[in-house]
């Protein structure tokens, strides 16, 4: 088996697919031998299918049409069978006489033929539905395979939703074989009325059906929908298959993204389930191996079920897995295929379309053959006739998948289990990613567009694609490559990485010229978590890695670190699966299903007690604050959530308030009034009574609301102008210091007293300087110790700067930067004159206060061995190599991680990384986050560009960036930006890419490098010469530090859309409500009309641009006014009017609104108004007079490419 | 303390010379003894940074622990350092000195370039761990660590050199 596997791996680029697939099939046959004849039915079969592929896909390549009417019934019943067989056991004759039959219908090029022909033949065969799903699925991919090569990596996709399906079944906790056989025959004949459903209700009933019986229906949904294509036809006559394929390619969409996110969030969560659906739909290529993977991954699970042969077993999944990715590479490597595939692929998927529909396509498709060819050729290849083949990147990742697999198998037959919280997590799913069924419907229309990219390794010349930036929005939540072959993956949304292909040495990666690293969102919101209460906590003994879905089981009794590769004990207690309630199956344990679980720690993993969460509240009431008047909007926040504040009974609060003075108010119960506390000594701060000054929140909830209700109105003869900020942090630390917490503090102006006074550093003049710009970093350190001293004593400072001058923030940033806080910046804050930033203030603070909260929390990051972290960007404290000291964690806190390969990773195909964030709840519990995420290495260049997540290299380019700016200069920053996009370019351009050099050539995948390093530098943060405050630019670098990536990346690089015609067309529905989903549009003037209203998308703001002569039914039916002139100059609300239009309009804002924590603020900019300019600056692509339009940017790119 | 020292120190190593009447004290050869002296406690301050930085990479040492114990030795170090550079000026052995002026000009650039603080040290807790920051911690601990020993023998060279020489 080993050998097998093994030579398939190295071969697999060249090989194909297929003959990973017969590598798998040996290698799982060899491994069968314990699981007795299921086994090695499956096995038998699984190397009957691959050697028939093998000869399929050259065949298939010359004669693509003939295939379709033999292979399909035989085809799926075949894979079905094996892959059911072996689940099921039953079925083994039947699998075998599949793969013979497959091997004819590869022949038979029609795919679509095949898959109509597909499902109906495996139910019959079968009998039980589940067979003929996974038939299906095998079929499709065979299909696949004998068609062309972008065909296979569609039909990849379509059989790996399938495949989805298939699992989710499966997974279902009630879902027996039988079960799932029936689902899917249901899927199949469903499939047929698919074409029929809308695009949206797939999602709906997906929802639904959170039961095992609703479930099927979603399964089948999928199934069918991927089928559907395929299988419909099958029900049909042969004809109709390939319209409906077209036309069914949305609703197929829908299904099929639907399907991958199912299997996604029956391992992980929602949120994988997310990822999963991104996934799929973004990286084609990997995407198909990651397919294929599952694929195998699911009949491995089902065959290996039980037993003692479940390490071979696991093996055997996992060889099928690479196996199945090998085909698909190879399927995707094949020639271009018939129209009609593409159509459906692209309509299918957005990514997949583009990277398949590319590949029909045409151009690029050879291209990209040849970087699949480095993937090692397995050894089973020698039918591997399809040189092309090899073009798929991905056939790399495969190999590497085995050590993964083995640990993704087990996943898989958790799966099963873990589809329940799947299931709900496709609901929440659906609610909350919107975003995917909008991408799944409109995706159908994106086919065209999303043709271009057939692959990621599509060479894209810069300079000649007028529109680089993609229509859809959907490319913004899915642009990264990220999956390799899991569902089990870890989301995206959570854990990302630059390369989602790890180039194998240091060497390769400096030849790659790309940024290494990881982007983390541990602590977002979930709506779907697996959280596990166990007594024993299973952990590798030596790396005290936690178990993870990537480990493998070597037998019953023992497992394998992915990590540092040591075998340990299963320990008694995890024999028995409490989901299930099973005994012996450790590998469906939900720690193994999912790769974003929650522990419930027990107190070997407390140093104290867990603490109660205590809140302290240091407001400054200096006459500058007080002319303000944020203490009013503060005051109100309070008190509306003060009994929403996150915590137990034992929440305690406080409150101190300092001008040249520092105040401390007494709020100890049984006391008619707050007391107030007067230290003037602000040379020496001492703490005026130790223990009435934070309470419990409870007991005296009424003196807080008293002071909460004086407190606007105590300050407002106030003279005093002076503001000790660092005695009164010293007096907040000393306060916090017993029990640690969260520390708010609110300031308005620069300090001006006591320890850590700071001079005003702003030049004005300098604003807009190209030169120097300087004091990017803290004039003194007070603010640094001050905040480790903090981090010591788990206390989080975040800062509230509200402040109309320079406050140096880049000094007082640092008591949250280092203490795990986080900052808000407020400018010029009103709460009259300036309502837009009030308003900002109101809504920030409710979701401040009301959000989740950890304290006293670490996280650690672990990694393969042979990766090291290099250097870590966010707030917090690094205690150590892998360890970061958070007093506080909240789930908008963002981080990012720089990596180094230190040692060569030949050894291992696959690598993944931990991350495991222990914290204490508000309600005093104490947890363990954890998220895994898995990848595959390469070794080969090409392989590297091809998994380039842009977004993820862009976010930590910045972060990169950031640090240059502030370590050495601006300037500097600025030049390592456009370098490295010259850099990877030219590396690109001379080792990849063997075009003529005259042309900007980027692989698909970095195409929109150039224009996001543009907008990067067009950024507050990095921009020259166009006038910055300093305060604002070190705020804006404060966030690409600490902002996730999602919504980093709407700072950096705007959405703007057409609003004035909004349509149902597309739209998506969340809550009962119609969102409609308009088309991206390029941040350029040129798509401005002045017939036109544009929305424009900046993270934390909203524009809204009414140009001249925009249409005054527009005007009136959503903005309220009769026409264009009397539209108010400051209008920063919609109001609710009766109209079609408006409510569209409010629906799309409110739903991209919903999308991000900081309530973003809505400007109504009018053509002509002086806040234009402000509007106009983020038009990145257009020149500014102080830097390059994108062209001009592509073209100085180009010269130093050429120099 | 240290005159007396110095020359105890040295005459068991050479007692033939010692003896010879041609050899005479200078102040050269003076500085030569403080500097071999001073050079053994530099290396024992580079073996030490050595260590503390081996310690943080292999997580042992909070960082702000360490940052605190290296940064009260890295004045006094740089301080012996430029010590022995002015006797050696006013000692006149300008080879020496030049040797040393390297070494001399980049503790200054170094603390020149040092991070914001407020107390004396190099050290910044929250920037320490970075991989390059600390790798080229290590890296200059070697460095210096393999300076000191060849000036270790250089001074005990040149030592002797004036001894007999005078």
């Amino acid at each position: 088996m080993s050998a097998p596997a093994g030579s398939s791996h190295p071969g697999a680029g060249r090989i194909l697919p297929k003959l990973g697939g017969v590598a798998a099939a040996g290698v799982a046959a060899p491994a069968g031998p314990g699981p007795a004849t299921y086994q090695q039915n499956g096995p038998a079969q699984n190397q009957m299918q691959v050697p028939s592929g093998y000869g399929f896909h050259p065949q298939n390549y010359i004669a693509p049409s003939g295939h379709y009417p033999k292979g399909p019934g035989k085809m799926t019943s075949l894979s079905l069978d094996s892959q059911h067989d072996d689940y099921y056991s039953g079925l083994y004759t039947v699998p075998t006489q599949n793969v013979v039959t497959t091997s004819t219908v590869n022949q038979q090029p029609g795919a679509q033929q095949m898959y109509g022909r597909v499902p109906p033949p495996a139910s019959h065969n079968m009998g039980s539905a589940p067979e003929s799903f996974q038939g299906a699925a095998s079929s499709a991919s065979h299909l696949h395979t004998s068609a062309s090569q972008p065909y296979s990596s569609f039909v990849n996709h379509y059989n790996s939703p399938a495949m989805y399906s298939s699992v989710a079944s499966q997974g279902f906790p009630s879902t027996c074989a039988h079960y799932a056989m029936s689902t899917i025959s249901n899927a199949a004949q469903a499939s047929v009325s698919y074409p029929s459903l809308p695009a949206g209700d797939p999602y709906g009933q997906m929802f639904t059906s959170q039961n095992a019986s609703t479930v099927r229906p979603i399964k089948d949904h999928s199934f069918s929908g991927q089928n559907t294509a395929i299988s419909h036809p099958s029900p049909l006559p042969p004809p109709p298959s390939q319209h409906h394929h077209q036309q069914q390619s949305l609703s197929g969409y829908n299904t099929l993204s639907w399907s991958a996110p199912g299997l996604l969030s029956t391992q992980d969560n929602p949120v994988q389930n997310h990822t999963g659906s991104l996934v799929t739909a973004s990286n084609n290529p990997t995407n198909t191996g990651m397919q294929f993977g599952e694929y195998v991954n699911n009949q491995a699970s089902s065959a290996p079920t039980p037993l003692s042969s479940t390490s071979d077993d696991e093996e055997e999944e996992e060889e099928d897995e690479e196996a199945g990715v090998d085909s698909s590479s190879t399927t995707s490597s094949a020639s271009p295929m018939p129209n009609s595939y593409d159509a459906l692929e692209g309509g299918s998927y957005p990514d997949m379309l583009s990277s398949s529909a590319s590949s029909p396509a045409p151009d690029p498709v050879p291209e990209p053959d040849p970087a699949p060819a480095p993937a090692p050729a397995p050894a089973p290849v020698p039918a591997a006739p399809q040189p092309a083949k090899v073009a798929k990147p991905f056939g790399y990742g495969y190999p590497a998948l085995q050590p993964g697999y083995q640990n993704a198998t087990p996943p898989l037959n958790s799966g099963v289990q873990p589809h329940n919280p799947a299931y709900s997590g496709f609901q929440q799913y659906a609610q909350q990613y919107p975003g995917m069924n909008q991408l799944s419907s409109s995706l159908g229309g994106l086919s065209l567009q999303s043709s271009p990219q057939p692959e990621s390794l599509r060479p894209v010349n810069l300079t000649q694609e007028r529109n680089i930036l993609p229509m859809t929005p959907v490319w913004a939540p899915v642009p990264n490559l990220n999956l390799d072959l899991r569902k089990l993956n870890c989301s995206p949304d959570s854990f990302r990485c630059t390369l989602t292909s790890i180039p194998q040495t240091q060497a390769l990666l400096n030849k790659a010229k790309l940024p290494l690293g990881l982007l983390l969102h541990p602590f977002r919101d979930l709506t779907q978590l697996p959280v596990i209460t166990s007594n024993t906590i299973v952990r590798c003994r030596s790396c005290r890695t936690y178990i993870n879905p990537f480990v493998s089981f070597i037998d019953q009794r023992r497992w394998k670190c992915n990590l540092c590769y040591r075998v340990n004990d299963v320990p008694e207690e995890f024999m028995y699966n409490p989901l299930t309630r099973s005994y012996g199956e450790p590998h469906k344990r939900p720690e193994v299903q999912n790769s974003t679980v929650e522990f419930i720690a027990s107190s070997d993993y407390m140093l104290r007690p867990p603490q109660p969460a205590v809140y302290l509240f240091v407001l400054d009431v200096s006459y500058n604050a007080v002319e303000a008047g944020y203490l009013t909007i503060l005051c109100q926040s309070l008190l509306e959530n003060l009994d929403k504040l996150p915590g137990d009974s034992r929440t305690r609060i406080g409150f101190m308030t300092f001008d040249s003075t520092i105040h401390f108010y007494n709020l100890q119960e049984g006391l008619s009034q707050p007391q107030m506390l007067i230290v003037s000594d602000i040379d020496e701060v001492f703490l005026p009574t130790p223990d009435s000054l934070l309470v419990n929140l409870y007991e005296s909830k009424e003196l807080i609301k008293d002071l909460l209700n004086a407190l606007p109105n105590m300050f407002i003869h106030t003279r005093e102008t002076h503001s000790a900020l660092g005695p009164a942090l010293q007096a907040a630390f000393k306060l916090m210091s017993p029990t640690g917490g969260r520390v708010s503090v609110f300031q308005t102006q620069l300090p001006s007293l006591g320890a850590g006074l700071l001079q005003s550093r702003e030049d004005p003049n300098q604003r807009s300087s190209t030169k120097v710009i300087q004091h990017l970093g803290p004039a003194t350190d007070f603010y640094k110790k001050l905040a480790l001293d903090c981090s010591g004593q788990q206390t989080a400072v975040d800062l509230f700067l509200l402040s109309s001058q320079y406050s140096d923030l880049a000094s007082l940033a640092c008591m949250s930067k280092y203490s795990a806080g986080c900052i808000y910046y407020y400018p010029s804050f009103h709460y009259t004159h300036n309502p837009s930033q009030a308003e900002k203030l109101q809504k920030d603070l409710k979701r401040y206060l009301t959000r989740k909260i950890g304290f006293e929390a670490v996280m650690r990051i672990r990694c393969t061995k042979g990766l090291s972290m290099h250097t870590f960007h966010g707030n917090f404290f690094v205690r150590s190599t892998d360890l970061l000291s958070l007093a506080n964690i909240n789930p908008d806190a963002g981080f990012a991680v720089q990596l180094s390969i230190e040692e060569s990773l030949t050894d291992t195909s696959l690598v993944c990384f931990q991350t495991a964030l222990l914290y204490t709840s508000s309600k005093g519990e104490r947890r363990i986050r954890v998220h895994t995420l898995c990848l595959p290495v390469v070794s080969s260049l090409a392989d590297v560009y091809a998994g380039v997540d842009v977004q993820a290299a862009i976010c930590l380019l910045a972060n990169m960036a950031v640090d240059r700016s502030v370590s050495s200069s601006l300037s500097d920053a600025r030049d390592a930006l456009v370098n490295a996009v010259v850099d990877s370019l030219s590396a690109y351009g001379s080792t990849v890419s063997n075009l003529q050099h005259s042309a900007l050539i980027a692989p698909n995948s970095l195409k929109l490098f150039p224009l996001y390093v543009l907008a990067l530098l067009k950024q507050k943060a990095f921009r020259t010469g166009t006038s910055t405050r300093l305060d604002d630019r070190v705020y804006a670098m404060c966030q690409i530090k600490s902002q996730p990536l999602v919504h980093l990346m709407k700072m950096i690089h705007p959405n703007l859309y057409r609003i004035d015609r909004l349509t149902d067309e597309g739209a998506i529905h969340v809550n009962d409500r119609v969102v409609p989903q308009p088309p991206l549009q390029k941040l350029s003037a040129e798509k401005l009309t002045r017939e036109g209203a544009f929305l424009m998308d900046c993270g934390s703001v909203f524009y809204i641009w009414i140009g001249k002569c925009c249409d005054n039914n527009f005007i009136e039916d959503v903005l309220g006014y009769p026409n264009f002139v009397s539209i108010p100059q400051k209008m920063t609300h919609l109001p609710e009017l009766d109209t079609l239009s408006s409510e569209r309009a409010r629906s799309f804002i409110t739903w991209l609104r919903d999308s991000r924590p900081l309530s973003p603020i809505l400007h109504v900019v009018k053509d002509e108004s002086p806040a234009k300019t402000e509007f106009f600056q983020h038009l990145i692509e257009d020149r500014t007079e102080a830097a390059f339009s994108y062209y001009e940017f592509l073209l100085h790119v180009q010269q130093q490419i050429c120099k | 303390m240290v005159l007396p020292r110095g020359p105890r120190a040295a005459f068991p190593r050479c007692p033939r010379r010692c003896s010879s009447p041609a050899m005479a004290f200078t102040f050269a050869a003076f500085c030569y003894m403080l500097a071999l002296l001073l050079t053994a406690a530099l290396i024992f301050f580079a073996i030490w940074h050595i260590i503390a930085f081996d310690e943080l990479k292999t997580d042992y040492k909070n960082p702000i622990d360490q940052c605190n114990t290296l940064n009260p030795l890295v004045l006094p170090e740089y301080l012996i350092h430029a010590f022995f550079c002015v006797m050696f000026l006013c000692a006149a052995e300008w080879l020496t000195l030049g040797l040393n002026m390297p070494l001399l000009a980049y503790h200054i650039w170094r603390y020149m370039s040092r991070p914001v603080m407020s107390g004396p040290g190099l050290y910044d807790p929250t920037t320490i761990m970075n991989a390059d920051i600390l790798a080229y911690c290590q890296k200059e601990g070697w460095c210096k660590l393999a300076f000191y020993l060849l000036a270790f023998f250089y001074y005990l060279y040149g030592m002797i050199y004036v001894l007999v020489s005078s």
